[in-house]
């Protein structure tokens, strides 16, 4: 276990930069997702941390150890792959055991290892099997396999779920939660996918196009966005962000498309007719008389709750429903924010307005 | 329970089904048919030809006069006759160091061309050259490269000062035989390497870095993830190796003829000049069939080395 450093770490591929100076520490016993669309550079750094790919510039150290210059094999780091690469002329066995036989550890103790490893995932009846004799999850659970019997100061994860079907992600993704619980190895886990770094992560490092636009724990980046890239990014279905000005006349309000008019808590100074854009996360509507008015365009049932979509002002917003209204295509409702927690962003620059 | 049918549609009439209406979609009739033409195609070029060889071994025949059956009697006088021995041996030592340098010579290059390396498609265009080059006009080549006044090596070596004759490459038995089977490994490394190239294109990436991220060195890769995942493409490729180098004809006939004193005469070069320069049928063909036991352990030995593994079978076979 160590903790890892992230400073100023860039990296260009030929004259392209991907990756614009990058700061991230990783406390000792951690669990920190990367997360962003795709191209935003979060594989490129955690191969950085693995070593597969050399540091343009900047400075990595795990454990307090600078190791830009240090191949894999010393940084003593164990990688999880998204098509797991699990080596198919090896046995279960073979494949967890293959790190520890390179290293020339005694039989005994490569098999006390493998057989602990094989035990917390539930791999014992497969020991003998190949790859190809394996289900998806069982192979994930291999590749996590070959990790453990290493024993590293780090795991590294690159989209370790994304080839399962969704009901074994879910599972998977509690497997991996539970392991780390279990183990308290500093683990970077890298994603696409916002709803695994909510529910996965200690910390999440939200990137795009090679920059962190925010780092906090999961509930900090729901709850207080930096910026509009993450109030978009974080969070199912996504919040809504309305363009318009904020008005200051006595009290403050947000003007939206077409004169719409939506309650604000609170706004900064000096801030009449300034440009912004208004965020509010679907599940914070709520039915009232003195709502905005909305035309209902489709109406989502799930089972626990009911997403509608509807057209505020010319604008398309979305709004989440855990009571059962009858809603048909068409209604006129008044959806009414809850003004006590309403993002307001810089038009220009993005940036949250809102303390 | 009953239905109500619409009565008011017309009857339609059936025809009895007959034997022939069931051949017509009978999918094992069909298929016969669909087999024909390239069942045809290899009997008439390929089962007939070894059919009416294996045939003449036994016979007497003679260029331009049909033979009798005469039994064994034609490798009985191969048996007794030193230089089919010396061309058996010649062939083996041919076939077995051609093939292994072949071989090594083919995955170090495809390994070297599995690399990031500048100007890898102009390399490995250039590494087909042989391949391309009609193996009469390389051999033409090489019968000048290895000519006793004018080669081009002998002269440079000379002007290096490192000999001062020219060297006799295809006038002394050991030269010569050393020379065809130098021709035989340019011609021959390309297909190896290729082939090895595409299997090596096959292996993902990404379990060099799981296994980098293991710790292993670059030997280790090539030992434990490298081979193993070759070895069913190393069978393909090294059993068409042997079996075309076993067979080889042009580059010796071109180059040597035989010579010197039967030095380099392969099995396929002595046949042929039993059979059709010395008219002696039967007899060539009894050489050319003594090749087929030889061909077979070839095929039976990458025939074990190609037996699906135990890492390549489905999920049924624990």
């Amino acid at each position: 276990m160590a903790t890892v450093g992230i400073h100023d770490v860039r990296k260009a591929f030929g004259l392209t930069p991907v990756i614009h100076g990058v700061d991230v520490d990783i406390a000792d016993g951690e669990f920190v997702v990367l997360v962003g669309p795709s191209g935003c550079g979060k594989s490129t750094l955690l191969r950085m941390i693995a070593g597969l790919e050399n540091i343009t510039g900047g400075e990595i150290t795990i454990g307090g150890r600078v190791v830009n210059n240090l191949p894999p094999k010393e940084r003593d780091v164990a990688m999880v792959f998204q098509n797991y690469a699990l080596y198919p002329h090896m046995t279960v066995a073979a494949n967890m055991a293959f790190s520890m036989k390179l290293r020339g550890a005694p039989k005994n103790e490569i098999d006390t290892r493998v057989n602990r490893a094989a035990a917390i995932l539930g791999l014992g009846p497969y020991l003998e099997r190949y790859p190809r004799q394996l289900s998806g999850g069982q192979r994930q659970r291999v590749a996590m396999g070959r990790a453990i019997v290493r024993d590293p100061q780090v795991f590294l994860f690159d989209e370790p779920l994304s080839n399962l079907d969704a009901k074994l992600r879910v599972q998977m993704r509690t497997e991996i939660k539970e392991l780390h619980q279990r183990l308290k190895t500093t683990t970077v886990y890298v994603t696409h996918d916002q709803i695994e770094a909510m529910t996965m992560a200690d910390k999440i490092v939200v990137m795009h196009d090679g920059i962190v636009e925010q780092i906090g724990s999961p509930l900090e980046l729901y709850d207080k966005p930096a910026n509009q890239f993450v109030a978009g990014f974080i969070g199912s279905p996504a919040m809504n962000l309305i363009k318009g000005k904020i008005v200051v006349n006595g009290v403050a309000s947000f003007e939206g498309p077409n004169g719409v008019k939506l309650p604000l808590g609170s706004a900064p100074e000096n801030s009449n007719g300034r440009p912004a854009v208004y965020g509010i996360r679907p599940e914070h509507f709520t039915i009232a008389d003195d709502g905005a008015e909305a035309e209902i365009v489709v109406v989502e049932p799930t089972g626990s709750e009911t997403q509608v979509f509807a057209k505020l002002g010319g604008d398309e917003v979305v709004a989440v429903f855990r009571e059962r209204h009858k809603f048909n295509p068409g209604d006129k409702i008044r959806l009414k924010p809850d003004q006590s927690v309403v993002h307001l962003f810089d038009e220009a620059t993005g940036k949250r307005l809102t303390a | 329970m009953t239905i109500a049918l619409d009565q008011n549609r017309p009857a339609r009439s059936y025809r009895e089904v007959t034997r022939w209406d069931r051949l017509k979609t009978n999918r094992n009739w069909l298929a016969i048919w669909f087999m024909l033409p390239a069942a045809a195609f290899l009997i008439l070029f390929l089962a007939y030809p070894l059919g009416l060889g294996v045939w003449l071994s036994f016979t007497d025949a003679r260029l331009g006069r049909d033979g009798v059956f005469v039994g064994l009697e034609n490798y009985e006088f191969l048996w007794d006759d030193t230089t089919f021995w010396l061309s058996v041996f010649n062939t083996l030592l041919y076939t077995s160091v051609a093939s292994i340098i072949k071989f090594a010579v083919g995955l170090y290059l495809a390994l070297l061309l599995n690399e990031r390396l500048p100007f890898k498609a102009i390399i490995r265009a250039v590494v087909l050259i042989p391949f391309i080059v009609p193996t009469v006009l390389s051999a033409i080549a090489f019968w000048w490269l290895f000519d006793p006044q004018f080669s081009i090596i002998s002269w440079s070596l000379k002007k290096m000062h490192v000999i001062t004759t020219n060297i006799d490459f295809l006038g002394d038995v050991w030269n010569a035989r050393a020379s065809v089977i130098f021709a035989n490994i340019w011609r021959g490394v390309p297909f190896v390497a290729i082939t090895l190239l595409a299997g090596l294109q096959t292996v993902s990436p990404s379990l060099y870095e799981a296994a980098t991220i293991d710790g292993a060195t670059p030997w280790q890769r090539f030992r434990f993830i490298t081979y193993p995942l070759l070895t069913p493409i190393i069978a393909v490729v090294m059993t068409f190796s042997v079996l075309f180098t076993f067979t080889d004809f042009q580059l010796i006939w071109v180059m040597t003829r035989g010579g010197p004193v039967n030095a380099t005469h392969l099995m396929a070069t002595f046949s042929y000049q039993r059979a059709i320069m010395s008219g002696y049928l039967g007899e060539g063909a009894a050489i050319s069939t003594a090749m087929i036991p030889f061909l077979l352990a070839a095929i039976l030995v990458s025939w074990f080395g190609l037996q699906r593994r135990k890492w390549q079978q489905g999920e049924n076979n624990d």
